[in-house]
């Protein structure tokens, strides 16, 4: 469980970070008034969607945490095979540096109102995108095709679980990402592009980031790190 | 008593803040059932929990007549009973207490209490009732399912989870109940986003964080909480999913089921067990810390007191909701698992009886020379206070390994659990149902069947569970469906069970007169006004009652103090409102 109590960790410094600007230490019955500091944020739709966005990865966190987590105990177990990864992953990998790279163009092109260079960033993630989605299946097909099934071995299990939940989460950006498509296509004001963009950007870069621990994972490359979290607790 | 400086205060400020734009009904179905209003979705939340709360009841009816009446009722086969427990555990910890608390009062109150018109997602808020429901109406659904529901025991340990000796373990209980979990989970992160996110983002002018009232923050924080244990769950119950259907061996070791060696190796049914405590034990807080916050602001309006020590109540909230990530596996002691991992844990579970003692005595302090009113919700609030020191004490006992071993796997823990998680936050829901129905409904329920009502349930609570305490530290075993000959358990034992069983029937009975309350004063009850305890919070603020749809008229609340100005010297009342600027509109400025 060490990898969830370093992710827990790592959230409870930024929260008592944040906390510690909000007045924790204030006396509250002696003050009374309207304290200028005390207005909030005046754009609020936008800043709460970002706030929900955040509170979101967080709990995404949280769940890929935990599956690492468990990940890191079943694999101790004698009985453990390591899957051999298919070669198409890295192609995935570059597609889904590509898809992120093409939504943070957009995301600056949004800033700038470039319209045309939204449209291309959007369109261009989408595609990269699908095709990470797609080679994801080839992966599966081809361990199935070399009898990696699901059934025979946990680290298999995991190897289809974790690609799975993680695909499923890209799929959800996926939705997000076409309705911000659509939006723009209609000419939605700049503000609310800019928003929408901005948010997928963030959901991208934040599946991209947890698609490169998850292969760290699965490579072995992190088995110093899980080493470390196991010994944690022992 | 603070003095309170009644110096100058500025010009009221304009409202700072943009208005939302909330989304209008246009039909009885919009505005009822597909409802975007965090109002009318705290009602259909409440509504659902109560509802799967009374099923639970009977459950436990059924339970204990098996254990106080072994034999005497054919129905409850050993497979019923073990699925009577799944069941009523299942259901009472998740489907009700989580529901209620969260999805029930921190939709109605959230909004109310820190001044917005309504949650800052409204449509995923609706979105998360309805996904709730469908949680509910499958859970439901498995007691007519094949096989009947699962009676894996709340914990849903495997290996026996998922195996064919279990009722439901190889029909479509566990499924169901997996599938259920899994939804109620996605249900609740939709509602825990807008719960936090409306606290951070969506406050009055005026309202900072240190002048919330303490019921929004221990909300806050088990909804914080509660995003992020919830996914361990859902993370077990998916693997167990791939275990029960495809065959995969997570949870499963090699195993031999009925004589018949299985196809499964290496699974460890421990991991499951870690997955669900770290879930399971937040889960225990996720729904004190509401309870922690309500009873505060019960406490404080109806002793006409300022709350004793807030700024150390926030941070005990804030204290005991990290603590409670580092403690779960307390619950496996008995797991076989290293000693001195089990020391460390026994060391964090002590750890957080400070804050909670913080809790308890802020608490007393604050009923100390306070005005106290012994109205209804005050009743219940005061016997949360005994039956939860009650519970937290034995919690001690339970919390050292060495104690715990002995009395793991005795009704000890038994009693120790529902003083501590069953009584003890279902007396704040009923305290808070009396205290909040007035601004719900307009109307008061009723004093005398309230006092009945409390009577009954707190006094039949310690006669059923008191005794229990002892017949674990007999070595009465739980989850036994009969105790058959054991040499050591007294005849007197039998008599105790007999007698718990018929105290809980009348307990349980007692409730129907306080669904009959519910549904009584809704036409015949007392008109209560807008804010018939005086107090000073700004949910009882709103110009009209109940309160409608956008919940502020024309201008939001600006807020000019903290949530317990209570019997302020030189004041003319003895309550300010939050989002009265200065004590003096009322006296006339006879006082500074």
């Amino acid at each position: 469980m060490g990898s969830i109590l370093i992710f827990l960790t790592a959230l409870l410094v930024i929260g008592m970070w944040w906390l510690s600007r909000q007045g924790l230490m204030s006396k509250p019955w002696l003050e009374q008034g309207v304290a200028s500091e005390t207005s909030l944020p005046r754009d609020l739709p936008s800043s709460a969607a970002k706030m929900g966005l955040g509170v979101f990865l967080a709990v995404v966190g949280s769940l890929f945490a935990l599956l690492i987590s468990a990940y890191a105990i079943r694999m101790q177990i004698s009985d453990w095979r390591d899957v051999p990864l298919p070669k198409v992953l890295w192609l995935n990998t570059g597609m889904l540096i590509l898809s992120s790279a093409a939504l943070q163009g957009a995301r600056d092109a949004a800033r700038k109102e470039e319209e045309d260079a939204v449209m291309i960033g959007l369109f261009a993630a989408g595609v990269a995108a699908l095709a990470f989605l797609s080679g994801q299946l080839l992966a599966w097909r081809q361990l199935t095709a070399d009898g990696y099934l699901l059934a025979s071995n946990s680290a298999n299990a995991f190897f289809y679980i974790l690609t799975g939940i993680h695909g499923l989460h890209l799929l959800g950006g996926l939705v997000a990402l076409s309705r911000t498509t659509a939006l723009t296509w209609r000419g939605a004001r700049p503000e609310r592009i800019r928003l929408s963009v901005g948010l997928c950007a963030t959901y991208w870069h934040f599946l991209l980031l947890v698609w490169l621990i998850l292969l760290s994972v699965l490579t072995g490359w992190a088995g110093n790190a899980l080493d470390i979290c196991r010994q944690l607790l022992t | 008593m603070v003095d309170v400086p009644l110096g100058h205060v500025g010009p009221i400020p304009g409202a700072d803040i943009e208005d939302v734009e909330l989304y209008h009904p246009h039909s009885w179905i919009t505005k009822y059932v597909f409802a975007q209003d965090a109002k009318v979705i705290a009602i259909q939340y409440s509504l659902t929990a109560l509802s799967v709360g009374l099923i639970a009841l009977v459950l436990s009816w059924l339970m204990r007549l098996q254990l106080g009446f072994p034999g005497v009722f054919s129905f409850i086969d050993a497979n019923a009973y073990y699925q009577f427990i799944t069941m009523h555990g299942m259901m009472m910890v998740v489907y009700v207490l989580t529901a209620l608390f969260l999805g029930g009062f921190g939709n109605y109150l959230i909004p109310l209490m820190v001044g917005a018109r309504d949650m800052v997602f409204p449509y995923v808020n609706m979105l998360s009732f309805w996904v709730y429901c469908l949680a509910v109406l499958i859970l439901v659904a498995s007691f007519f399912a094949p096989g009947g529901p699962t009676g894996a025991g709340w914990t849903l340990y495997p290996p026996q989870a998922i195996l064919s000796g279990t009722p439901g373990g190889q029909d479509w209980g566990i499924i169901l109940m997996l599938v259920s979990l899994m939804i109620f989970i996605i249900g609740f992160t939709m509602g825990g986003l807008n719960y936090v996110v409306t606290v951070l983002q969506a406050r009055a002018r005026g309202m900072t964080l240190m002048r919330m009232p303490l019921t929004v923050w221990g909300i806050f924080t088990a909804s914080f909480m509660a995003l992020l244990a919830f996914p361990a769950l859902f993370v077990g119950c998916v693997m167990m999913m791939f275990d029960r259907i495809f065959g995969t061996s997570f949870f499963l070791p090699a195993i031999v089921e009925m004589g018949q060696p299985l196809e499964r190796s290496g699974g460890s049914p421990l991991l499951f067990q870690h997955l669900f405590w770290f879930f399971g034990h937040p889960e225990v807080y996720i729904v004190a810390l509401p309870a922690f916050g309500i009873v505060s602001d019960l406490i404080s309006t109806h002793a006409r007191r300022n709350i004793f020590g807030y700024r150390m109540m926030v941070w005990a909230l804030l204290a005991i909701g990290a603590l409670s990530f580092v403690v779960w596996a307390h619950h496996m002691y008995v797991s076989g698992m290293n000693p001195y991992f089990g020391f460390f844990f026994a060391t964090t579970t002590l750890i957080i009886a400070i804050p909670t003692a913080i809790k308890v005595y802020n608490w007393i302090l604050t009923l100390w020379r306070g005005n106290i009113h012994l109205t209804v919700p005050m009743l219940f609030a005061l016997a949360f206070i005994v039956t939860f020191v009650n519970g937290g004490l034995t919690g001690l006992f339970l919390g050292n390994v060495v104690v715990d071993v002995p009395l793991s796997d005795t009704m000890f823990v038994v009693a120790h659990f529902h003083m501590v998680m069953g009584v003890a936050p279902i007396l704040v829901i009923f305290g808070a149902i009396y205290h909040w129905y007035p601004k719900v409904t307009g109307r008061m329920l009723n004093d005398t069947l309230g006092k009945l009502h409390f009577w009954v349930t707190f006094l039949g609570a310690y006669a059923i569970f008191f005794p229990m305490h002892y017949l674990g530290l007999m070595g009465v075993p739980r989850r036994y469906y009969e105790m058959g000959e054991m040499s050591f358990v007294p005849p007197s034992a039998h008599t105790l069970n007999a007698f718990i069983t018929i105290v809980a029937l009348i307990v349980g009975a007692t409730q129907l007169v306080f669904v009959f309350n519910l549904f009584w004063s809704l036409r015949h009850g007392k008109v209560a006004g807008g804010n018939p305890w005086r107090a000073t919070t700004l949910e009882w603020q709103t110009p009209e009652t109940p309160p409608p749809h956008g919940n502020w008229g024309k201008e939001p609340p600006v807020v000019y103090r903290w949530a317990y100005d209570y019997s302020v010297p030189g004041a003319m009342e003895d309550f300010l409102p939050q989002n009265q600027p200065s004590a003096q509109t009322v006296s006339g400025g006879a006082h500074g």
